[in-house]
């Protein structure tokens, strides 16, 4: 794996990530945090809002939408493969 | 003696959280659990209450309680309301963790989804650190089955150290089990041993300098080991509903401060500030979480998910997301005017014979006039307008909505508008109030708690009476039906693009409102926000049907009907009594006459809806009846006839839209406004949801109204 670091909002459709950083404070942070949001957790984007944003991503089995506001906050390493 | 600490704090939140009982009870039980996991379907079954549930987030917005009996105890049960922390904030999560921290609950069931049970053990872990006395209920077992996930039950709850019960809620299996669990756990027949999250070294040892002072200072009243780990995490609104609780201010306390500084101290020497200790917190739960998730959940298919995947890619992709989502609106409302004619008549007929008994009657009685004409002129055709016109579309219309909402259609529909809103500087989650809003607008504003941005849950209360509710869509259907339909082979058709029109038209002046309101008198910027997008769930037609006609129309129709007979006597009356020669009526309307001629509209249209305050449904029997009563009377048996007495009071095209136009745009109906002044706690909130809608559909009428007579049109 590189380094190269994305954030979350431009991990393209279809594609793993692990997170590897928050770059968010407060309580945005917490509450990335509490969707289970920690370093190495596998990230997959599944589908964009038709009008553009949010995106869902599949998030330790669930289904949750991000704006791109926040998803921006999620350093990500991109996967390859699963 | 006086009033220990402990005890007021108890009753003050007894008092909040108003658990009521008319007979004495033996235990009070919690019921947690993330949104959407069948919560309040278990506290149905529970106890035979029937709770509305819908398969979307954050469903149960205030707090329902109910009582049921096992064995020969009495419990009563608390439906907190759903989240999937205690720490993020919102004013639920607030009050879910209140209630279980101070509440003193003998046992807290924490309901999880079996399908997701990762993600739901986040919860149950936080839980379990503030009380020993827990039950997992792992609901929807059957969905699980279905998707070949299988959950080792008997070693979670070892993994665990709390019974842990699995239910399909639904069917009502596993209910008896979990009936009886609760039963001994409250008991202390089962003393739950929760697992102890283990922080690192550091932590701990901070943890290890709070306790024993706080339980000093706090007695045994409060959790200390928790009480600590807030403390070291510095969170201000759980500390502040710590210190309401006990009475005083923990911080306040010397030796606490003292213990906390020595701790903070030796955690910096560790390189470690408030944040990365709580950080440290939410990793070393959400580790468990996944820790005890791959112990216990086996995936035999692992595409499990799939068919949600591939339904979500149709129903919010580009090409197909707003024409599906404007398509299954409209067939609702085609499938609601189509199919609520002919009961709509039948039932007109039933009680045009009933009316013609009871004139007879008071005929062959010989009661005076006035009486008749209050009774049945008054009263009972008011009633019988409701009722009829009323009672098919909502029976046709509540169970397709609820279908829906049951599908797990609704949050995807968040999921499609959300970036409209985020330009308008409002939350995304206002479109679920907003769905909610459709069935009734006091419903909507409650609903906007789930909203936890306080600027942005205002915005959403004050924009909700955009959304016509039920009592509003009969006039929107009636109208469009008799004056823009015409009649033919694509009426109804044209009927329902007419609707949707309209719904469209108050989608859009709640996002332009919701913007102006953000850049005038509630600045700001969008709040973070995030949306589950829940699984696709079999909805359970039977339930359906019954569950919304009892819970939704019966409801509506019987809020209806009491408005409807007073006012229908208060509106005989006003037709009746004559001051020099006029009604008093009449006399009212000619005031509003210019006034209501410079927007489109009439005096009496206007009184229609000054009157309609109470509920919106009564506006059109009082405006036939005002327009009846000073004219000839006629039995009005029919759209014709109905469209007849309109044409005959000067009703044209323009006139019909800028009644439409009104009725999406006007102050909100009394019941709403309540609700918005107890929900906003402020008279300034409640009056500015007063003025928004009303100026702004004056305005819209009266600029249409002028536009179409000066280019002539009509």
């Amino acid at each position: 794996m590189n380094d190269r670091l994305i954030p979350l909002n431009l991990l393209p459709l279809g594609q793993f990530g692990r997170v590897r950083r928050l770059s968010a404070g407060g309580s945005k942070r917490r509450r990335l945090l509490d969707l289970g949001l920690i370093q190495g957790t596998q990230v997959e984007a599944l589908c964009k809002s038709p009008s553009g944003d949010p995106t869902a991503y599949q998030i330790r089995g669930a289904v949750i939408a991000l704006r791109s506001e926040e998803a921006s906050c999620i350093m990500m390493e991109a996967l390859k493969e699963e | 003696m006086g009033l220990t600490k402990q005890s007021t704090g108890h009753n003050a939140l007894k008092e909040m959280f108003q658990v009521k009982s008319d007979s004495p009870y033996d235990f009070i039980v919690a019921l947690a659990g993330n949104p959407n996991t069948g919560k309040s379907t278990v506290f149905n079954q529970l106890t035979g209450l029937n709770q509305h549930t819908g398969n979307w987030p954050g469903k149960t917005v205030t707090n329902a309680q109910g009582n049921f009996t096992y064995k020969d105890k009495k419990f009563i049960l608390v439906d907190l309301p759903g989240t999937y922390s205690l720490f993020a904030g919102s004013a639920e999560e607030e009050t879910a963790r209140d209630f279980i921290c101070f509440g003193k609950p003998s046992a807290v069931v924490v309901v999880a989804d079996a399908t997701c049970l990762e993600r739901n053990l986040n919860l149950v872990l936080q839980i379990m650190e503030i009380t020993d006395k827990v039950i997992l209920c792992v609901n929807l077992m059957d969905e699980a089955k279905r998707k070949k996930i299988n959950i080792d039950l008997s070693l979670l709850s070892r993994k665990l150290g709390v019974p842990v019960v699995g239910t399909s809620a639904r069917s009502g299996q596993g209910l008896e089990k979990l009936r009886e669990t609760i039963y001994k756990t409250a008991h202390g027949e089962i003393q739950p041993a929760p697992v102890k999250l283990e922080y690192s070294r550091e932590i701990e040892k901070a943890i290890e300098e709070l306790t024993y002072t706080i339980e000093a200072a706090a007695g045994i009243s409060i959790n200390s080991r928790w009480t600590a780990l807030r403390l070291l995490d510095g969170d201000p609104a759980i500390q502040k509903s710590i210190n309401d609780f006990l009475g005083f201010s923990l911080i306040e306390n010397k030796e606490i401060v003292q213990k906390l500084n020595k701790a903070r101290l030796m955690l910096k020497e560790n390189n470690m500030n408030t944040d990365s200790v709580k950080d440290q917190l939410v990793y070393t739960i959400v580790r468990k979480a996944e820790e005890l998730a791959e112990e216990t959940v086996t995936f035999h298919n692992k595409d499990y998910n799939q068919m949600d995947r591939k339904i979500d890619n149709i129903l919010t992709s580009k090409a197909f997301g707003f024409p599906i989502m404007l398509g299954l609106l409209g067939v609702i409302f085609w499938l609601t005017i189509q199919g609520a004619n002919y009961p709509s008549e039948v039932l007109a007929g039933v009680f045009a014979f009933i009316e013609r008994k009871l004139t007879d009657f008071f005929l062959s009685t010989g009661a005076p006039d006035w009486i008749y004409g209050i009774l049945v002129q008054g009263m009972y055709k008011t009633l019988a307008w409701v009722v009829s016109v009323m009672l098919p579309p909502m029976t046709i219309f509540f169970p397709l909505f609820t279908l829906l909402e049951d599908l797990g259609y609704l949050p995807r529909v968040a999921f499609n508008l959300d970036n409209f809103f985020k330009r308008a500087c409002a939350h995304g989650k206002q479109a679920l109030t907003m769905c909610m809003g459709f069935g009734c607008n006091a419903a909507g504003v409650i609903a906007c708690r789930i909203i936890d941005s306080p600027r942005e849950r205002l915005i959403a209360i004050i924009t909700n009476n955009f959304v016509p509710c039920n009592g509003r869509f009969p006039i929107l259907i009636t109208l469009s039906a008799i004056f823009i339909a015409g009649s033919g082979l694509f009426s109804s058709f044209f009927a329902v693009l007419v609707v949707l029109g309209v719904i469209v038209f108050g989608v859009l002046m709640t996002l332009f409102l919701s913007k102006l309101l953000s850049k005038t008198i509630l600045k700001g910027m969008p709040s973070s926000f995030t949306l589950e997008l829940p699984p696709y769930r079999k909805p359970q037609a039977g339930r359906i049907i019954i569950r919304s006609i009892l819970d939704r129309t019966l409801f509506v129709l019987g809020r209806a009907v009491m408005v409807a007979a007073p006012a229908g006597l208060v509106i005989w009356i006003m037709a009746n009594i004559s001051i020099e020669g006029m009604s008093l009526l009449s006399r009212c309307a000619s005031l509003l006459q210019p006034f209501g001629n410079a927007i489109g509209m009439d005096g009496y249209i206007l009184m229609a809806f000054i009157l309609g305050l109470p509920a919106n449904e009564i506006v059109i029997p009082i405006l036939i009846m005002s327009y009846m009563s000073t004219g000839v009377m006629m039995e009005l048996d029919s759209l014709d006839a109905l469209k007849n007495l309109l044409v005959n009071n000067g009703w044209t095209w323009l006139t019909a839209v800028n009644v439409m136009i009104f009725t999406l745009l006007h102050f909100p109906c009394g019941t709403t406004l309540l609700t918005i002044k107890k929900e906003t706690q402020s008279k300034k909130w409640s009056l500015v949801s007063f003025l928004v809608p009303t100026v702004s559909g004056i305005l819209v009428c009266f600029a249409l109204t002028q536009i179409v007579r000066l280019a002539g049109l009509v």
